[in-house]
């Protein structure tokens, strides 16, 4: 009895001195922060799986599916998607199928040809698929229109004659491919920077004679000028055409023909199509190849088909042009706001409400600032500056529009409180000794704060910087009031002077994930580009914050005295 | 208060009997600053009363007293470092070459210039060796290269550190040990050729040897410039000062030259304190 009180004791007293040590908070500390990594770890790891893995080329099905018990089809298509669904249900949803399983296991299927049987994806139930296999030289065309044809290759031909039909129409139609994705790339360059830029050009002529006109200005030589370039430009422009024309022609020149599954025969024009592969016949060499393409595609090209095929070039180019604007705009105005309160301003009662404030500020919802953005900068500010230095151009406004200008001050104003906090945090921290020391050299105390206090504080305010742009990268809401769209027709840097347009729209990687996941018309097709555009939102905001990061580390090896 | 003394030589009794009440007989020396009535309060609390000083030319005064005596207080009078602290209050006149440092004619950041301040914990500027000695200069626009390498070893030589760091000049000064960014910082301060040179207990957070090279240099130091030192050190004060101050309570209990005042102290306090019965 008293021996079992003993051990009880001990017990006791060993789970206290266990407690005492220390070890179950270091265990708890610890816990907490390897549940942060695996949850970090484990987002980045399924966005990177869902979204990479996509590109990666499937092997593509070909089987007859018994539609119904008398009803049989061909069908061709990836596998994108697999699940066990229970035998109930779909009898519950009269389906007669006989299976002595509990589960069925059913396929989504991207069936593709979109233009003749009306949908993209179907799922299809294993036990009625018979004669499954995937034969070399099933084909599939990714085109410029209506998503992914799957099918048989038949025969190429050049202006309407069989050239071939034989074993080496594969190598013909890749040739003939190339060669009509050459000429593409012609015409592109030819509608997107040369008609382009003549456009811009006579937009700005057509200003320059309604600026004229507003002002009464009737000097003949500046007419005269104006109609001379003009005419110029239209010949240009006329030659241009005509060199598209003929483009075009070639570009139409060659089709293929192919078969589809249930044996329709169809003409592909070369020019729709951007490229054909044969995923069965491909080795895995073929296939990293592929992928790499893809991949290379993916984040170097514009995109195609209502944003749900090609690149996301615009957006990646927008959002990071979108966040070092922001970056120019906030770090001078936050930096000197928080000069202001914690160098120059009496410290007192009005001061420690200003800082509440400004703190409050970033707890305010960030859709607000859109529509104070939108009221403020785009309908205010932007329909003065319009009232005052394009009156031309008027009633199309110039910058009393949406654009990247508004979304980045708009943003700017955003991220302001943690740009304010932070350099006043990094300007207490700056010894009074080193003050001080400046003072006593006879200093002034502007000339303390530019040449001792002010880089001293620079990691500090670069630290500000970082959170601020990893808000801001981040942020969606706001901008779909004050300048995000779905499909920007021009960047807003370009060759056309002055290079640089802050009034244009953009666009933008947050937004291209809910407009391609939410908004898209092929839905189905396009979530794993939402994995992918995600993946690319991290990698963009991880990249602009390491060269921030670097910079800081940079300056703070230079100015460790505060670590001393 | 009386002022005018009779003329005597270096040790007079006379002399001495007045050097108690805080006065001395200056006739030999030339007066760089003087204290006039001088009362310091921080918010309520009065941190100085009545002090009257005088600051012979090109000689060492230093202070001594307990910790909170206003010693320091009284230093960073002398180039209105008080002025950065908010609720100071300053009445009475500190004199300057005949001038009232708290005229407004004088402009502070000139007065720094003149009376140039060397700190109790180094405090180089997170730049290189010559740009932290270089920094006064620069303030007043002197930036030619030539004129600048010439000043700073000039400095550098003054304050016994060209020789450990004229290959290093580039090098970030926080990389120096602590005697030397002390003495970096004496180069700094005398870089500008101020007229006065205050240094505030420059030893105190320094090794022995460290210590000993501030000592000579301060010894050197004293040939070009006035040096008010303030210690808590009293071997110190002894060893390196011309006159001494004691100082207790915010008050100048003694001022009189060194010797005397170590020697033969004139007030029972002082001698307490020398003899270390408390402080």
């Amino acid at each position: 009895m008293s021996k079992d009180k003993q051990d009880r004791q001990d017990v006791n007293d060993s789970a206290k001195s266990w407690f005492k040590s220390g070890s179950p908070w270091v265990w708890l500390t610890a816990a907490a922060v390897s549940a942060s990594i695996i949850m970090v770890a484990g987002l980045i790891a399924l966005i990177a799986v869902r979204g990479l893995g996509y590109f990666w080329p499937t092997p593509v099905l070909v089987a007859n599916y018994h539609e119904s018990d008398v009803r049989t089809v061909p069908i061709i298509g990836e596998i994108r998607d697999s699940e066990a669904v229970p035998l109930a249900r779909l009898r519950a949803n009269g389906e007669t199928i006989k299976s002595d399983n509990e589960f069925i296991t059913r396929h989504l299927l991207r069936v593709g040809n979109r233009d003749i049987q009306g949908m993209d994806f179907r799922w299809v139930l294993e036990p009625r698929l018979s004669q499954q296999h995937y034969p070399d030289d099933v084909m599939v065309i990714e085109r410029r229109e209506w998503g992914n044809f799957y099918g048989h290759l038949q025969a190429v031909k050049e202006n309407g004659k069989i050239i071939e039909e034989g074993d080496k129409t594969w190598d013909v139609l890749q040739q003939r491919i190339a060669r009509t994705q050459k000429i593409f790339g012609e015409i592109r360059e030819i509608e997107k920077d040369d008609i382009g830029a003549i456009n811009y050009r006579l937009e700005q002529l057509r200003l320059d004679e309604r600026r004229m006109e507003i002002a009464n200005d009737s000097n003949a030589d500046n007419r005269a000028s104006i109609s001379s370039e003009r005419t110029a430009l239209q010949a240009r422009y006329k030659v241009l055409q005509q060199n598209l024309a003929q483009l075009h022609i070639n570009i139409n020149r060659d089709i293929l023909v192919a078969k589809t599954g249930d044996g329709q025969v169809v003409d592909i024009p070369l020019a729709k199509v951007v490229r054909a592969y044969r995923p069965n016949a491909m080795n895995i060499l073929n296939k990293s190849l592929f992928y790499l393409e893809k991949l290379w595609e993916f984040v170097s090209d514009e995109p195609r088909e209502a944003n749900t095929e090609g690149g996301i070039l615009p957006a990646i180019f927008g959002t990071v042009m979108m966040v070092i604007l922001m970056s120019i705009f906030v770090t001078p105005f936050g930096v000197i706001a928080a000069v202001y309160l914690r160098e120059y301003a009496k410290q007192g009662p009005l001061t420690r409400t200003i800082r509440i404030a400004v703190n409050n500020l970033a707890g305010v919802p960030s859709i607000v600032y859109g529509v104070f953005g939108l009221g403020f900068f785009v309908y205010f500010l932007g329909g003065s500056l319009d009232q005052l230095f394009y009156p031309e151009a008027l009633p199309a406004p110039t910058f009393g529009t949406p654009g990247i200008l508004w979304s980045s001050l708009t943003l700017a104003l955003l991220t302001l409180p943690v740009v304010i906090v932070a350099t006043e945090e990094g300007l207490s921290r700056i010894p009074k000794s080193i003050r001080e020391g400046s003072l006593a050299l006879g200093a002034t105390k502007a000339e303390t704060l530019w040449r001792t206090v002010l880089p001293m504080a620079s990691p500090a305010m670069m630290t500000g910087l970082i959170l601020a742009v990893a808000r801001a990268a981040g942020e969606v809401a706001p901008l779909m009031l004050v300048g995000v769209v779905k499909l920007a027709p021009s960047l807003p840097l370009d060759t056309n002077a002055p290079f640089l347009h802050l009034e244009r729209k953009f666009m933008h990687l947050g937004f291209h994930i809910y407009d391609v996941g939410f908004q898209s018309p092929n839905v189905e097709a396009a979530r794993p580009l939402v994995y992918a555009t995600s993946l690319l939102l991290v990698l963009v905001i991880i990249a602009l914050n390491l060269t921030a990061i670097t910079v800081r580390n940079h300056l703070r090896e230079k100015y460790r005295a505060l670590e001393s | 208060m009386n002022k005018q003394a009779t003329p005597t030589h270096a040790i007079d009794v006379s002399a001495l009997t007045q050097r108690a009440s805080g006065q001395i007989d200056f006739e030999q020396e030339d007066i760089c600053l003087e204290v006039q009535d001088l009362n310091l309060y921080y918010g309520q609390k009065q941190a100085l009363k009545d002090i009257n000083l005088h600051i012979p030319a090109k000689r060492v005064t230093a202070y001594i007293g307990p910790s909170g005596c206003g010693k320091s207080t009284l230093l960073r009078c002398f180039n209105r470092m008080n002025d950065l602290i908010d609720a100071v209050r300053i009445e009475g006149r500190i004199l300057l070459d005949e001038q009232d440092i708290h005229a407004s004619s004088i402009n502070v950041a000139d007065l720094r210039r003149r009376v140039g301040m060397v700190f109790q914990k180094p405090n180089p500027f997170p730049k290189s060796i010559y740009e932290n000695v270089a920094y006064g200069l620069r303030l007043q626009g002197v930036n030619d290269r030539r004129t600048l390498d010439e000043a700073i070893e000039k400095a550098l030589r003054r304050a016994a550190l060209w020789d450990e760091v004229k290959d290093r000049l580039p090098e970030n000064a926080l990389g120096l040990s602590g005697g030397q960014q002390q003495r970096l910082v004496i180069a700094r301060a005398i870089a500008i050729e101020p007229e006065v040179l205050l240094l505030d207990e420059p030893a105190s957070a320094l090794d022995p040897i460290s210590t000993l090279k501030i000592e000579e240099l301060i010894y050197e130091l004293k040939n070009n410039y006035t040096i008010v030192i303030v210690t808590h050190n009293m071997q110190q004060a002894a060893r390196v000062s011309d006159y001494t101050a004691f100082m207790y309570l915010g008050e100048v209990i003694e001022f009189g030259d060194t010797n005397t005042l170590f020697t033969n102290p004139q007030k029972k306090r002082t001698e307490d304190y020398i003899t270390g019965r408390y402080g």
